[in-house]
């Protein structure tokens, strides 16, 4: 198709398309890479999901009626790691590929091989998690934090989730270096930084979060490593080591990891919201500010998560105050993105309506996140429901909604056909709907007391329980509708027009064609400022 | 009425139900037993109303502009891209709300951290999957006992009935005179384990080679319930936390009542060496 169409700078490139499965193992083209980490990741977020009703079915009333609580425990482990490592961040990766190069004017990523490689390294490290299942101990069951000494206890599905971890951050890794390269080196002349989309500026600061922090992760899963099998004690205090000292080591990882999981939904939303405002973003340099200062206040509030662990009066008060101060770049952000709607003319299509969602529950899990920061209310609220809502709020409503804002987004550049524009509205709504059916009532449980992780509760916990189990399966069904709007929309969409959304003005709009041609910008266009 | 403004009332009528069964409820911080709970309720409930404030503040902007600036009323676009005045207000004045917020939550932190001084000191122990409590100074000096779940397994696979205090019900409480200030040392044996008790505000992870403090006053004679609250294992779900809180003369009995089961205790011990 995209042969047809052409290159409007009418390069005169061969548009040959390999074709068959061997397309897509050796392809090193930017926008089958994406595709695959799209599918990848959403293929990954069914079976994490899959995890979540098991987990919802369980808590859906007192007793123990479904999972044993062992069983229970891997599945609330495995749904927590197969979320954030294979869904969400492979999804952002697959956003990165498709739009880093057409909004930037290049051809390509920079390293086309090595991003191959990256790619195929995730359904490795999914195999290793899916199959502990099925090893003798089963999977991993100490939390998707896997604290020590619990986790030294664990069996065989313990080191497959390790090995995974450290495939997961190698894959990461070359993600993070080749999206760095290819915006330092190959913007079309012209494009500054400070003319960079938000989109490529929040996916810049979150490539250099990811090369600084997991290499972190890497280390300390190979020193729990060690200390299974090769008699150290980095976490032993028997041995002369700290269990906390693990902790301060994952979260080191840990919060940047947030930040990493959140940056590129700031990025999706501010190329959203001033395109269906039909105006400017309101303050893009305080944009590209706040998302600096967020990124590098992350690197040092990661003992917020620790505050129960124990700590000197001086380390709560500055891990308190630390993380106060995020909720100041991330006000300006959301202040930015109300003053880029205010006086806009706006219209309210589905990616539209997912960023305005996005904005208003992020805004919750903002606040939730602000109390959560407050030293002695969060000696109530760790390791409740409160905390489990707070993230889910900016995990589900923030990030989810974002890529799921991108994919309305950009689906008409990618394969130059329509989604059903009255089904996505069905699925906002019915999202958003189940989703706070699900979470809302989970800060009441946190605040009343009912801990995090456990598979049977207090019968006062009951009512909230049943409402947020069957919210958990409604938001669950309202998922397969994407799935079909998506298939319907790649087989039998309607054409979409060249510029489907007339406020748009980022490159992949202005100058290619839709469907974006399979080989784009070989020669760089040229920036008019 | 669309279907699109059906559902948008229908959730919100549903938030507003959950936020009203809420207010004053058992759906918010249990009722504070003791200075430092309280202050965190309190602090809770201040918090509550500064982010209800930017909330409606935040939203109310928006959702007017959503309802007004629309292209379908003919609303034209603005093409206004910045306002550094604006944008330095809008920095500035969240800072000076964080720094409202900050203070007493400073002077709670402080406050909780002091643990010198106590008239009683009791060390709990974490293991899987129960608790042990030593009493180390103070009235009853001495005392020592495991406290376990005494919640029947037929409840836990529904084959029977579930209790009042299904979970939260142990075989050995915890116990306490009221108004005492009390310091708990806490490790554990094995894994990482949290000893938590909402009412009293107290909440501290177990960590096995390693001992944490932190202290409360009860300030009502009580049954006052908790869990543990760091993941330990398969029967995490399953080592709840009883503190009993007693008036000084019931507190005075308990502990000659421990002392005489105790001295009981050991003179069979001794019989039975001698028999043995």
């Amino acid at each position: 198709m995209a042969a047809v169409h052409g290159d409007l700078h009418g390069h005169g490139h061969d548009e040959h398309i390999p074709s068959g499965i061997m397309r897509w193992v050796k392809t090193t083209n930017h926008k089958d890479i994406g595709t695959m980490y799209l599918w990848f990741a959403f293929t990954m977020f069914l079976v994490g999901g899959t995890l979540a009703m098991g987990i919802r079915a369980e808590l859906y009333q007192p007793g123990i009626q479904i999972l044993e609580p062992e069983l229970f425990n891997q599945f609330t482990t495995l749904h927590g790691l197969i979320m954030v490592f294979g869904a969400i961040m492979p999804a952002f990766v697959g956003f990165a590929n498709w739009q880093v190069p057409m909004m930037i004017g290049a051809p390509d990523m920079a390293f086309a091989r090595m991003n191959n490689w990256s790619f195929w390294l995730l359904p490795v490290a999914a195999s290793l998690l899916i199959a502990s299942f099925f090893v003798p101990g089963g999977a991993a069951a100490g939390g998707w934090t896997f604290y020590p000494p619990l986790s030294t206890q664990g069996g065989l599905g313990v080191d497959m989730m390790i090995f995974a971890v450290h495939i997961l951050g190698a894959s990461s890794i070359m993600g993070a270096i080749n999206i760095i390269t290819t915006i330092l080196n190959m913007r079309a002349p012209g494009m500054k930084l400070m003319d960079m989309p938000l989109f490529v500026w929040t996916w810049l600061i979150t490539a250099y979060l990811l090369v600084l922090v997991m290499p972190v992760l890497a280390g300390t899963v190979t020193m729990l490593l060690t200390d299974r099998h090769f008699g150290t004690s980095f976490f032993n205090a028997a041995g002369g080591g700290d269990p906390v000292l693990f902790q301060h080591i994952f979260w080191f990882f840990g919060h940047p990891e947030v930040y990493i999981m959140i940056l590129p939904s700031f990025g999706i939303v501010s190329e959203v919201i001033p395109t269906f405002s039909r105006k400017p973003l309101f303050g893009y340099s305080s944009m590209v500010y706040a998302t600096a200062s967020i990124a590098i206040l992350s690197c040092f509030v990661w003992a917020h998560h620790m505050f129960t662990a124990g700590m000197p009066t001086v380390g709560q008060l500055f891990f308190m105050y630390a993380t106060m101060l995020i909720a100041v770049p991330t006000g300006v952000k959301v202040f930015n993105w109300t003053a880029t709607m205010w006086r806009g003319s706006m219209t309210f299509e589905t990616p539209m309506l997912f960023s305005i969602g996005f904005i208003f529950l992020f805004v919750i899990g903002g606040f939730s996140g602000v109390i959560c920061a407050i030293v002695p209310i969060d000696i109530q609220v760790q390791d409740t429901y409160y905390v489990i809502a707070h993230f889910h709020y900016v995990l589900v409503s923030g990030s989810l909604f974002a890529i799921f804002a991108g994919a309305y987004y950009w689906i008409p550049k990618w394969t130059g056909r329509m989604y059903n524009e009255t089904l996505g509205k069905w699925h906002f709504w019915l999202s958003m709907f189940f989703f706070n059916l699900t979470f809302f009532v989970q800060h009441f449980l946190g605040l009343a007391g009912m801990p995090r992780r456990v598979p049977d509760y207090a019968l006062q916990f009951a009512d909230f329980n049943k409402i947020s189990s069957i919210g958990a399966f409604g938001f669950g069904l309202t998922q397969l509708l994407f799935l079909y709007i998506m298939i319907s929309c790649i087989r039998s969409g309607e054409k979409a027009p060249e510029k489907p959304w007339d406020g748009a003005t980022t490159l992949e709009w202005t100058h290619l064609p839709t469907p974006a041609p399979y080989h784009s910008f070989v020669t760089p266009p040229v920036i008019n400022k | 009425m669309s279907s699109k403004s059906i559902v948008t009332l229908a959730g919100v009528s549903a938030l507003a139900l959950y936020s009203s069964m809420a207010v004053g409820s058992k759906y918010n911080l249990p009722e504070p037993q003791s200075v430092i709970a309280k202050d965190i309720y309190d602090q809770h409930i201040v918090l509550m109303w500064i982010c209800l404030v930017i909330f409606i503040g935040v939203f109310g902007v928006m959702f007017y502009s959503v309802l007004k600036h629309r292209k379908s009323l003919g609303y034209k676009a603005a093409n206004f891209h910045h306002s550094t005045s604006v944008e330095i207000a809008w920095t500035v004045i969240p800072c000076l709300i964080l720094v409202a917020m900050a203070w007493p939550a400073t002077k709670t932190v402080i406050a909780m951290k002091d643990t010198s001084e106590p008239e009683i000191t009791i060390k709990a122990t974490g293991y899987q999957w129960m608790w042990g409590y030593d009493y180390l100074q103070g009235d009853g000096e001495g005392i020592s006992f495991y406290s376990k779940l005494s919640t029947p397994r037929a409840q836990i696979e529904n084959k029977e009935a579930k209790g009042e205090n299904y979970l939260l019900e142990v075989d050995n409480n915890v116990v306490v005179p009221v108004g005492k200030k009390v310091r708990m040392i806490i490790t554990a044996n094995d894994v990482i384990h949290a000893w938590w008790v909402p009412a009293l505000g107290i909440k501290q992870d177990a960590i096995p080679g390693f001992i944490r403090d932190t202290w409360f006053t009860a300030d009502t004679p009580g049954i006052y319930r908790g869990q543990c609250a760091e993941l330990c294992g398969k029967d995490h779900g399953y080592m709840p936390i009883v503190v009993e809180v007693l008036s000084d003369e019931d507190y005075a009995q308990w502990v000659s009542n421990q002392m005489e089961k105790s001295a009981a205790a050991s003179e069979s011990a001794i019989v039975d060496v001698d028999e043995g």
